[in-house]
């Protein structure tokens, strides 16, 4: 029988897991909002990860959960203006499919 | 370490839905069901954050991300019109590279990640209940910089954004896109 605890492996683990997934969206989703949505599941990897050394190591200091409310803010920053862009290409091209987007190749 | 036989049955429960609902927000060729799924992976990241002592994180998380990020990808694809919803999501041609480069990563990821020795860092301390007042505190004394310049980051991006997908400019070129 397996020993029934949690550790800091555990967690690291998952989060290696859910950042994975999202490479993966990254690499190969052809929408551009897609692969917002998958960069933001690699920032939430990321704070799983801020937020379980931040348990383990270091519980008195916060240092984890207050660089994840920071992850939280650009990560949502970094949607705002994504979106913005995304439509703002969309209104010139009437297309969000990523394979078109080449205008800066040379 | 988290003993409980209550915290572990949580931890594989909420860990399932989380990875299972990222893979399903990955391969779903509707995008808005894809989203659908983003509101569930963010829910159970709330959950474990609970787990983690994170309560005000979890409160957070719930609010921006759950919340705001969810409905603002939900307007932003209403505003660009497709004609079949349901093939909306679809992969493109760098599917194989894609899996060999995330196996890769994976691997590497969980090989190192998983045999450190983490435990002899680890503290026994609990983190103290009410988080939220130490984390008030902690922002502004130690860390007020960086949580101005993040008030400042939220300006410069919602102005941004406001100028980015402003139409009266854009309108003007919007029938001849002969770029390239």
């Amino acid at each position: 029988m397996p020993e029934l605890t949690i550790t800091l492996n555990h967690f690291v683990v998952l989060s290696a897991i859910l950042f994975c997934i999202g490479l993966f969206g990254v690499f190969t989703k052809r929408n551009a909002v897609a692969v917002l949505i998958c960069i933001e599941l690699m920032l939430n990897a990321v704070n799983i990860n801020l937020v379980a050394f931040s348990k383990f190591i270091t519980p008195g200091l916060f240092i984890g959960q207050i660089f994840s409310i920071f992850v939280i803010t650009v990560a949502a920053a970094e949607v705002g203006v994504g979106l913005a862009i995304i439509i703002a290409i969309y209104r010139n091209r009437l297309n969000v499919d990523l394979d078109n987007f080449d205008w800066l190749k040379w | 370490m988290i003993n409980s036989i209550y915290s572990v049955l949580a931890f594989y429960g909420l860990a399932t839905v989380i990875v299972v609902a990222a893979i399903l927000v990955v391969l779903m060729r509707n995008i808005m069901h894809s989203v659908l799924f983003l509101a569930v992976t963010f829910i159970a990241m709330a959950g474990m954050f609970l787990l983690l002592d994170a309560d005000f994180l979890a409160a957070v998380q719930i609010l921006v991300y759950a919340g705001a990020v969810c409905i603002m990808l939900v307007f932003a694809i209403m505003v660009i019109r497709r004609t079949d919803m349901a093939e909306t999501n679809l992969f493109n041609r760098q599917v194989l590279a894609g899996v060999g480069l995330t196996v890769l990563t994976l691997a590497l990821g969980t090989i190192f990640g998983g045999r450190t020795a983490w435990t002899q860092l680890v503290t026994h301390e609990a983190v103290p209940k009410n988080t939220v007042q130490y984390i008030g505190a902690f922002m502004l004394s130690k860390y007020v910089i960086p949580f101005e310049v993040a008030a400042l980051l939220l300006l410069v991006a919602l102005v941004g954004a406001i100028v980015l997908a402003r139409d009266e400019e854009v309108k003007d070129n919007a029938g001849t896109d002969d770029y390239s």
